[in-house]
């Protein structure tokens, strides 16, 4: 334990919000940075362009008139600011991520640095296909890693992110029942899963029927057989499954639902627990939606963009969406026409071909990994995160024993009568220098905290987690509720009014009436 | 491996704490008979060295715009990326956060999704804007999802100018969804009435601007028309630099924008990942795909942001969500949010007028070209020539010179015979007068 | 006014001759938690005994608003459109949500009293 833990303790007893008063604002290194818009200075520009050369304008009469109401700023603010605003965001470069289902791995730099080469980044989606018979290489090696880890013989890689991919999944189901004439239209879902399933389900226009969980955390395999029948396209199930357990029953399950003639979709957005170890193919599976921005490192940027590749079984790959990338006697090439080998696909998706910079990241990825790395990976996710369940099922309440697989499932049973939330707890974590878990999922526990820690964290960061988690949860348990109610104290912002935003929504920036506008009006 | 942290002692005594011999045996759970006991047959681990010499080769095999005369356009368009954009987007702290859920620790991306959705609304003339979706074709059939909700009718009109992507996409959704979208093939100088189609089942009109031709039109009165039959109007907008210059979609009576952003701080990337801009009114607010970051205040009375309106978004509503879309294009939409800061209301503009002035130069070198004929009128970067022989060949045998003289028309609309001899060429601000010179030469030997 | 009667998805009515009141609960509301956004059907639709009616929106969470019986909207409730918050502070009283001109009468003795919709919430209903 370092010595900065004693100087918290040493400081525990004072100001719950030590904000020392500053007078431009600013406090140290944590700089207050206003809005683009109030720093405009009308007429600056941060780039420097020539004049249009002369020209007779062909607009018609659609020039636009008035102004646009966009801040100019030079270079050094337009760089000042993005690094301020920057420097009040977590990242996985930060520290310990330990998000469930979401994978917070390192995002190694190599593959930001071959994504950006000329031959990748600056070539257009519609030059002819012999000037481009590198990418297309790539988009067929990619796939060739896909399948092969995954033994599925076809994988469509245009889905924009996992949500994507588990429309294009559905929807090839979809198409699969229509080329046959079945009108089925129920869609088995358990409980437990991400709400992307349901609502994907019905985007598709399937029934959603629920599972539910049995007592092991594990879906209900009685009450999914007595749901089976000549009305079930299919089953949607995430393996393993959102409380970071295998589906032990999975090959019977599948089983089940190809004789009743559904199809059977698996989530893969916990793929990382099992790359390497466990090919889904061999599960019987007819698709899968993989992660590339989970799984395979591609960076989550705030929010996106990700790329969500499916993995296809026979039945369902001659329905995959165009374009399909193929390799003939004169090269690669493209099929983007329902023609062909590509009669049947279902249609488009997604604009152009794919989330091509990710596929780049990504390979580069599995590549320095190799078939070995990533045997090793899911075995180290599966390790770190049992290791956190074990340090810590005394101390927080597990509502399944072990062992886990990449992610470890706690609930809020260890807060009873403390008056302390699932919430706060996470907002304490906050200030230790901690990305909170996952909370309040999976539903089918209470006050659910999902870790995923992944394969890139070490011992020491585990074991500091660890010693942190069973800090805080001892001053839960010994009724210091202030502690976690003004929590987090430290951080650029404290707790924000989520319900004014939602209930007077200011979703944009207006610049202020001057007041002598006002006055007239 | 370089990435993994884990040494042999330490994984035993994790072992030891976990109470398990090894690691394969926390993988019990998994049936035996499918448990692999060696690595797939794929290559083992390499160095950076080695990845970095193989990925560099396959992108050596490729020829990239700027390395050659370039007139590719059709939805995706090569503009200069000021050299900050990228390096402030390599900021661990943008490039590796997750989505904002935790906001006291995301201000920094919940404040540049807060500048950005303001950004959008501002070019796009429109009230409220989204923090972005996959991309423009993805933003599209969201709107038509959208207009079919608001209005609770079935049919979507969509131009035949509209991007074939992009009502491929519609065409897919609607089979599946369960609804309907027509549109006529388009011609180049042949005049589209929609308006005259519109019919008490419209849910809504589906236009862009400039269309895929290149083509500029005022849509006021179609907006007039649309509201008049109680359907909504949604523009497409596939280069949004055209903004800077041309008449918005708000200004026109759009009800919803969906737009490509990649022009602005984004490369070619052989199509993706790019960056969907969606914007409609505040009426609609509700009703709006995507996530959204609104202003708010915490415990001590400062300005901060949040996600809100979440409860339209699929891990609340479930079966009811308003869409199944899960991310925003964080990263690009960063990335165009910085690029538009730089430019400013004057370098904006400056550089959609800059574009205009090298495609009317570009278009008046190849009317030059005898046989060649410039069939757009009115238009902001791009505009269509028709050859006296099929576009595609031409292209090709000017591919094998390293010129990229744009995209035939029949690379889009395959089976449209009037389109054969159709070519969509774009110029940008990157285009140089050298260029240009290139493809009037090469057009001049290839259609001799 | 009689007495409220409960319906299995929180709802309430309160019957005065051919005028039926309906709201959520109170226990409703606080599973919700702050009420942020609330929408009301038309008044002069008809609605029948199961439909959606209304829905209530939270922060973290939407619910659709059952008809507990079937009626013609006769009245909606303004207040808690202009400030759904007031719905958290007295929802089966001034926050009501709609009224309706009753056409079924006998669906009533379908739903529970207060006291059988108490013990129903207690004994934690989904």
């Amino acid at each position: 334990m370092s010595h900065s833990s004693d100087l918290a303790k040493k400081q525990a007893g004072t100001n719950p919000s030590p904000t020392v008063e500053t007078y431009s604002g600013h406090r140290g290194l944590m700089l207050e940075e206003p809005l683009i818009f109030e720093r405009d200075s009308p007429g600056r520009c941060g780039v420097d362009l020539p004049q249009a050369p002369k020209h007779t304008p062909r607009l018609g009469n659609l020039r636009r008139q008035g102004k646009i109401g966009l801040p100019g700023l030079a270079e050094p603010e337009v760089v000042r600011h993005y690094t301020r605003i920057s420097q009040k965001n977590y990242g996985i470069d930060s520290g310990f991520y330990p998000l469930g289902s979401c994978t917070m791995k390192h995002n190694p730099r190599i593959n930001e640095k071959l994504a950006r080469l000329p031959g990748f980044a600056d070539i257009h989606p519609l030059q002819p296909v012999c000037t481009v018979q590198g990418a297309l290489e790539l988009i067929a090696h990619l796939a060739h890693w896909l399948k092969t880890l995954t033994n599925m013989p076809a994988v469509a890689l245009s889905p924009g992110a996992g949500a994507h991919g588990e429309l294009c999944g559905l929807m090839a189901i979809r198409a699969a029942l229509d080329a046959r004439g079945d009108k089925r239209s129920k869609m088995l879902v358990p409980e437990s899963a991400h709400g992307t399933n349901p609502a994907t389900a019905a985007a598709c226009g399937f029934e959603v029927e629920s599972i539910p969980a049995d007592a092991t955390g594990r879906v209900d395999l009685a009450a999914l057989k007595a749901k089976l029948g000549p009305d079930v396209a299919g089953i949607m199930l995430t393996n393993p499954n959102t409380c970071g357990l295998f589906e032990r029953d999975i090959i019977e399950i599948a089983k089940a639902v190809h004789n009743v003639g559904g199809y059977f979709y698996c989530d893969g957005a916990n793929y990382n627990a099992i790359v390497g170890r466990v090919r889904p193919g061999d599960l019987g599976i007819d698709c899968m939606h993989i992660n590339l921005h989970k799984t395979f490192s591609t960076p989550h940027g705030g929010g996106g963009p990700g790329a969500g590749p499916v993995v296809l079984s026979e039945a369902l790959a001659p329905y995959a969406p165009l374009p399909w990338v193929v390799h003939g006697k004169d090269g690669f090439k493209l099929l983007e026409q329902k023609q062909g080998d590509a009669a049947k696909a279902f249609g488009r998706l997604k604009g152009f071909n794919g989330q091509m910079g990710m596929f780049v990241r990504a390979l580069a990825y599995m590549m320095s990994h190799g078939s070995d790395g990533l045997r090793q990976v899911s075995g180290d996710a599966v390790l770190n995160a049992n290791y956190l369940l074990a340090s810590l099922k005394t101390n927080l309440t597990a509502p399944f024993t072990g062992p886990c697989m990449h992610e470890a499932l706690f609930d809020d049973r260890f807060l009873e009568g403390t008056g302390v939330t699932t919430l706060d707890f996470a907002k304490a974590l906050i200030d230790e220098g901690f990305h909170p878990m996952t909370m309040y999922f999976p539903l089918v526990v209470h006050g659910a905290f999902l870790m995923e820690p992944t394969e890139t964290e070490s011992k020491a960061t585990l074991d500091n987690f660890i010693a942190t988690v069973r800090h805080l949860a001892g001053k839960a348990k010994a009724g210091d509720v202030q502690h976690f109610k003004e929590a987090p104290r430290l951080t650029p912002r404290r707790r924000l009014d989520e319900t004014a935003a939602a209930r007077n929504p200011i979703l944009r920036w207006r610049p202020a009436v001057p007041a002598s506008k006002q006055a007239a009006e | 491996m370089r990435y993994l942290p884990l040494t042999p002692p330490e994984r035993e005594a994790m072992l030891k704490t976990v109470g398990a011999p090894n690691v394969d045996a926390l993988f019990k759970d998994v049936p035996k008979s499918v448990y692999l006991d060696r690595p797939v047959d794929l290559p083992s681990f390499k160095g950076e060295l080695e990845v970095d010499r193989e990925l560099s080769a396959m992108a050596a095999r490729n020829i990239p715009a700027g390395s050659v005369p370039f007139f590719c356009g059709a939805g995706s368009y090569r503009h200069h990326v000021p050299a900050s954009v990228d390096q402030l987007l390599l900021r661990g702290e943008f490039l590796t956060a997750y989505t904002p859920y935790q906001p006291e620790v995301a201000q920094g991306t919940l404040q540049m999704i807060y500048e950005f959705q303001t950004q959008v609304a501002l070019v796009t003339g429109m009230e409220v804007a989204n923090a972005s979706m996959y991309d423009g074709a993805t933003s599209c059939v969201e709107a038509i999802m959208m207009a079919l909700r608001v209005t609770k009718r079935k049919k979507a009109l969509l131009s035949g100018r509209l991007h074939p992507h992009y009502r491929e996409i519609a065409d897919t959704h609607a089979y599946f969804h369960g609804f309907t979208v027509s549109s006529v093939d388009p011609t180049p100088n042949k005049p589209e009435d929609l308006a005259k189609q519109i019919d008490g089942e419209t849910a809504c009109v589906v236009v862009q601007n400039p269309d895929v031709f290149g083509n500029l039109a005022d849509h006021t009165a179609l907006a007039e028309a649309c509201h008049a039959k109680g359907a909504l109007l949604i523009i497409v907008v596939t280069e949004i630099v055209s903004l800077g210059l041309i008449k918005s979609p708000g200004e026109m009576g759009a009800d919803i924008v969906a737009a490509e952003g990649q022009s602005i701080g984004n490369s070619l990337n052989f199509g993706g990942p790019y960056v969907g801009l969606f914007a409609t009114n505040n009426k609609f607010v509700r009703q709006m795909p995507g996530r959204l970051a609104g202003e708010t205040v915490d415990v001590d009375g400062r300005r901060g942001w949040v996600l809100t309106l979440s409860t339209r978004e699929q891990h609340i509503r479930r079966e009811k969500a308003t869409s199944n879309i899960c991310t925003n294009s964080g990263l690009c939409a960063l990335a165009f949010s910085i690029h538009m800061s730089l430019l400013g209301e004057v370098g904006f503009q400056r550089l959609a007028e800059l574009n205009h002035a090298t495609a009317v130069r570009t278009a008046e070198r190849l009317a030059k070209v005898p046989g060649v004929k410039v069939l757009t009128e009115t238009f902001f970067n791009e505009f269509a020539v028709s050859l006296p022989k099929p576009a595609a060949g031409v292209v090709e045998a000017l591919a094998q010179k390293r010129i990229l003289a744009g995209v035939p028309a029949s690379r889009l609309y395959p089976e449209n015979t009037s389109l054969t001899n159709v070519l969509l060429i774009a110029a940008t601000e990157t285009t140089t007068d050298q260029d240009i010179e290139a493809l009037g030469k090469g057009l001049e030997e290839a259609v001799r | 006014m009689s007495d409220k009667k409960f319906t299995k998805d929180h709802e309430w009515v309160a019957i005065d001759g051919k005028t039926g009141t309906i709201g959520i609960s109170v226990y409703a509301q606080e599973q919700l938690g702050d009420v942020v956004f609330v929408e009301l059907p038309a008044v002069g639709k008809v609605l029948t005994k199961g439909d959606q009616a209304a829905v209530v929106e939270s922060v973290k969470a939407a619910s659709e608003v059952y008809a507990p019986i079937s009626g013609k909207v006769t009245a909606i409730n303004q207040a808690i459109v202009d400030d759904p918050a007031k719905i958290n502070q007295d929802p089966e009283g001034a926050s009501w949500f709609f009224k309706i001109e009753v056409n079924n009468s006998s669906e009533i003795s379908e739903l529970m009293d207060k006291k059988s919709y108490d013990s129903y919430t207690a004994g934690g209903a989904h």
